[in-house]
């Protein structure tokens, strides 16, 4: 009797071959569609390209914004795309590369942006309040300090690459 | 663990029966190839299923990277192409796929034909397959305009002055296809996209739904 019970039966066994052959010929055509689907995710990230911004000798302690244009290819889709940074000389005569998107919404924020903080950067969406280094000022809107870019010096000018965000403020 | 799953399921909603009655049903003895290999004929119109569901699926995945414009419609199948990973099986699939599919409903009206499988009370079912038919190559007629080039650009001017061809209204024809009296261009692009796309797909589910239910109401036709 229990022997009996552990045979498989011609019904279940038809039932298992189907189901196994379903599932190969679905496997195999759903394979290739879910791996073309996923092929962003999985498409290694280009390292970061560092684009001549502007000459060394031009910069100086009062944070001043260069803009520069990159090829960004996007697919099918090549164009060019201004970005901006606010750099200066801080009081090792390092040189301190900020993005200008906000912390708090992504706005863009500007250096002595309102007379009553002449020494910080301010965003005009909602008032977000940054040091000269970058850090936020407590009680505005952001949360963190401005990213900052990857830089070099080459031959004296100045390399940016892409904006790193920092640790907590 | 999937048994309770489906018995939790089943006790709520009772959805046994309604499987059973789509899956579980006789295959009659002259309609199975066990039996008499001949039967391979009644295959066709599974397969042609088959090869529409691949169709459908392999569509669907397309559409993530295509683009129904006349800049970048063909920049976007190259890229498909030559950059994403599998991109020449998908859209190897969904070519050839169109060829088959053809082939296979083809065969499958012979069949149906020549086994007389279309008389009373089968009419319906046959005007329903004629029209899924010509669903289907409308479907590759609109489908060959988007990787928009050459071939595909004339191959749908040949359509359009086809269409011209109709006495009456062939010229409202020709310029409700294209989009403009003149120009096969971005409009027509765009037009043909949404019609292949989403109006014929929308047309061939719901005759195919038609197809099927009559099918399971009558039966399939006895041996010759």
């Amino acid at each position: 009797m229990s022997e009996k019970k552990n045979e498989v039966s011609r019904r279940q066994f038809l039932n298992y071959t189907l189901t196994g052959v379903g599932g190969f010929m679905a496997a195999g055509i759903l394979a290739p569609m879910v791996r073309f689907a996923i092929d962003p995710v999985l498409k290694a990230t280009s390292g970061s390209e560092m684009s001549p911004v502007v000459d060394v000798s031009e910069l100086s302690n009062e944070p001043q914004r260069f803009d520069w244009t990159i090829e960004q290819v996007d697919a099918w889709y090549t164009s060019d795309v201004t970005k901006s940074a606010w750099v200066y000389l801080d009081d090792n005569d390092e040189i301190v590369a900020l993005s200008p998107v906000c912390k708090h919404l992504g706005c863009a924020v500007n250096w002595a942006g309102n007379s009553d903080y002449p020494d910080q950067f301010f965003c005009p969406c909602h008032d977000g309040r940054y040091y000269k280094d970058g850090t936020n000022v407590p009680n505005t809107p952001p949360d963190a300090p401005l990213d900052e870019f990857e830089l070099e010096v080459k031959d004296g000018t100045l390399y940016l690459g892409n904006p790193k965000p920092r640790g907590e403020a | 663990m999937l048994q309770k799953i489906y018995d939790w399921v089943d006790e709520r909603f009772d959805i046994t029966p309604m499987w059973r009655d789509i899956a579980d049903h006789e295959v009659p003895e002259h309609v199975n190839p066990a039996h008499h290999f001949s039967a391979f004929v009644y295959c066709f119109g599974g397969l042609t299923f088959f090869v529409t569901v691949i169709q459908v699926l392999s569509g669907m995945f397309l559409t993530m990277y295509y683009v129904p414009d006349i800049e970048n419609a063909w920049r976007s199948v190259y890229y498909l192409q030559t950059e994403v990973a599998h991109g020449q099986i998908v859209r190897g699939m969904h070519h050839w796929g169109a060829s088959v599919v053809i082939v296979m409903l083809f065969l499958h009206t012979l069949r149906v034909f020549f086994q007389g499988a279309y008389k009373k009370p089968r009419e319906l079912n046959w005007m329903v397959g004629v029209l899924l038919f010509f669903v289907m190559l409308a479907l590759g007629l609109t489908g060959y305009l988007l990787p928009w080039d050459n071939k595909a650009y004339f191959a749908s001017v040949v359509t359009l002055q086809i269409a011209e061809g109709v006495p009456f209204i062939g010229e409202f024809a020709k310029t409700l296809l294209s989009g403009d009296p003149s120009i096969v261009g971005a409009q027509t692009l765009t037009r043909f996209f949404a019609i292949h796309v989403f109006f014929l797909p929308a047309a061939l589910f719901v005759l195919m739904a038609i197809h099927f239910i009559l099918i399971r109401k009558q039966g399939i036709s006895g041996p010759l």
